[in-house]
């Protein structure tokens, strides 16, 4: 590990003051301090962020949800108005990482949160996201766990958090403050797609700390779901996953969200599937048609083809398991 | 001292790193009871505090990545992987180890199911099972094996005692 200098700010003000000169936000340290430690990440400053007050879940005034970017994942889960609200939020953090983990880290830091890709993480590697211009050594490596979805020639890892396959199926909003002050940035919009530029991987600018995500209200009743799919029952990272949302009223499908992981360079929107849900009656059939869209457009690597069936069947048994079937 | 890991890293980092003493920070914790007050690199996790600094060896070092649990202690009554926490952010904080649990020569409950459930083989992950499941039972999540099972997924035994600390946890639970 590098040496850092530290600081610990008590409001936002001196966060941003701090973030201005090149100090690096740490939350719960999960992502930054592992990698840190394998000299991937080498900030000469931390700011630590802890004692800010962004740590409530509160629900808006239009019935969505306001989860402060330092909510503990664990906290984020067991929360009431989550659980009741959103079940495909708190499903998809319970079935995060671990417990202790879990009690460390925060939603802010979880959109953040960088690669599970064994080459960027191994400073040895060729990595464009670690070093551009130094080549994926994934690519033509072994890619079993990468992504089918959005990748380019020059970066295939996944984005590894389930958290923000189900804030980009309900169509978040992340809440920034920079020195120029607040704005907002759709979820779909803050998690960047690798293209020729793979070290870029969100929509922060310099200096800017996330102060909430939040969620748009839905019309009620809304079911909704986390399915992951991984080598073991748990604490490991998705090969594929679904978040799912729908709205049913006289019997017809009038509102779906759905989003996969494990698959897509970011979290991965599925407006196919999605329109093609729209409008019909919950059937066996339809859930197997609309899935069968699910992996359009995917490039499978060397070892990674069998996550294309695969994808497909895990938002078919997810659309079964929110939607049920009559 | 220097945290422990992969010390892969350019040749320019290390030199830069030799060129100027590390900064270090003062920290006043408490642990296990004992109020401490310690100077220590910013580098520090807490693991490396408690074993390097303190003599308290009981929590492991498994992975040093947070993928183990073979390290975990509890911080203000929750449990964390301590590897993955860096002493400089501990100011004022409470941590409890496995030195700590026992009530003088009483074991702690949990403690004692492990022993009369002959729930560890090797012992290497055992102080961070009993940790962990101490805050298993806290957070309450004790409802069913399989619910214990899934809250207690952030501790890998290599031993395989998976069974039986289900059963030793459950017990304790139970007891409560
Ligand atoms: C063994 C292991 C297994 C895991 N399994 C899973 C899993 O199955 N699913 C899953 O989703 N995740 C998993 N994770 C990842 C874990 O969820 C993330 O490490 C965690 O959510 C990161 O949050 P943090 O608060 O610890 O972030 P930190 O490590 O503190 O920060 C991460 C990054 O975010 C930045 N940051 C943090 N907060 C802010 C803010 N408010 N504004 C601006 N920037 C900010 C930091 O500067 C840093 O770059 C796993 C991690 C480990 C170690
Ligand atoms: S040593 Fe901390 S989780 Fe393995
Ligand atoms: S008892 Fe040997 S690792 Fe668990």
């Amino acid at each position: 590990m590098h040496p850092f200098d530290y600081t610990r700010v008590s409001d936002t003000r001196e966060a941003l003051n701090a973030g201005r000169r090149g100090g690096r936000y740490i939350a719960g340290g999960t992502t930054l301090v592992d990698l840190m430690r394998e000299t991937v990440e080498r900030p000469g400053a931390l700011v630590d962020i802890s004692d800010l007050p962004l740590r409530e879940v509160t629900v808006t005034e239009r019935g969505g949800l306001h989860i402060g970017a330092l909510v503990r994942m664990a906290e984020a889960a067991a929360h009431p108005k989550v659980r009741t609200l959103y079940p495909v939020i708190s499903e998809a953090l319970e079935l995060s990482a671990s417990a202790q983990l879990r009690n460390m880290a925060t939603i802010g830091g979880n959109i953040m949160q960088r690669t599970r890709c064994t080459y960027f993480r191994d400073v040895t590697a060729d990595c464009n996201k670690r070093e551009p211009g130094a080549g994926c050594a994934a690519l033509h490596g072994y890619n079993r766990t990468h992504a089918i979805l959005g990748t380019s020639d020059h970066c295939v890892a996944t984005h590894p958090s389930d958290v923000a396959v189900a804030f980009a199926a309900l169509e978040a909003t992340v809440h920034v403050l920079g020195p120029d002050g607040e704005r907002t940035v759709p979820f779909a919009d803050f998690l960047l797609l690798p293209g020729h530029t793979p070290h870029r991987e969100h929509a922060l600018r310099n200096g800017e700390l996330i102060t909430a995500v939040e969620i748009p209200a839905l019309p009620r009743p809304l079911r909704s779901g986390y399915l992951k799919v991984r080598d073991r029952q748990s604490y490991e990272f998705a090969l594929t996953s679904a978040a799912v949302a729908l709205h049913v009223r006289g019997g017809v499908i009038r509102e779906a969200k759905v989003a996969v992981g494990g698959v897509g360079t970011v979290p991965w929107k599925l407006p196919a599937v999605e329109r093609h849900l729209v409008g019909e009656r919950p059937s066996d059939a339809l859930w197997e048609a609309a899935a069968s869209r699910a992996a359009d457009g995917a490039r499978p690597l060397a070892h990674n083809r069998f996550k294309l069936e695969l994808l497909q069947r895990t938002v078919e048994r997810q659309l079964r398991i929110v939607g049920g079937t009559k | 001292m220097i945290a422990g890991g992969v010390t892969a890293g350019s040749a320019l980092g290390d030199a830069q790193a030799a060129a100027e003493p590390a900064p270090t920070s003062r920290v006043a914790l408490t642990v296990n009871g004992t109020r401490r007050t310690v100077t220590v690199d910013n580098r520090t996790s807490l693991l490396d505090l408690l074993r390097e600094h303190f003599g308290l060896t009981g929590s492991k070092k498994g992975c040093n990545a947070g993928a183990c649990g073979a390290c975990t202690v509890l911080v203000d009554g929750q449990r964390v992987n301590s590897c993955l926490t860096l002493t400089v952010r501990l100011e004022g904080a409470e941590v409890t180890t496995i030195e700590g649990l026992a009530d003088g020569d009483e074991l702690h409950p949990l403690q004692q199911a492990f022993i009369e459930q002959d729930a560890f083989q090797c012992g290497y992950c055992t102080p961070g099972q009993i940790m962990s499941g101490v805050g298993c039972i806290k957070e309450g999540h004790t409802g069913s094996p399989e619910e214990i099972r899934e809250s207690m997924s952030g501790n890998i035994c290599r031993c395989g005692c998976y069974v039986k600390i289900v059963r030793a946890v459950e017990q304790t639970a139970g007891r409560k």
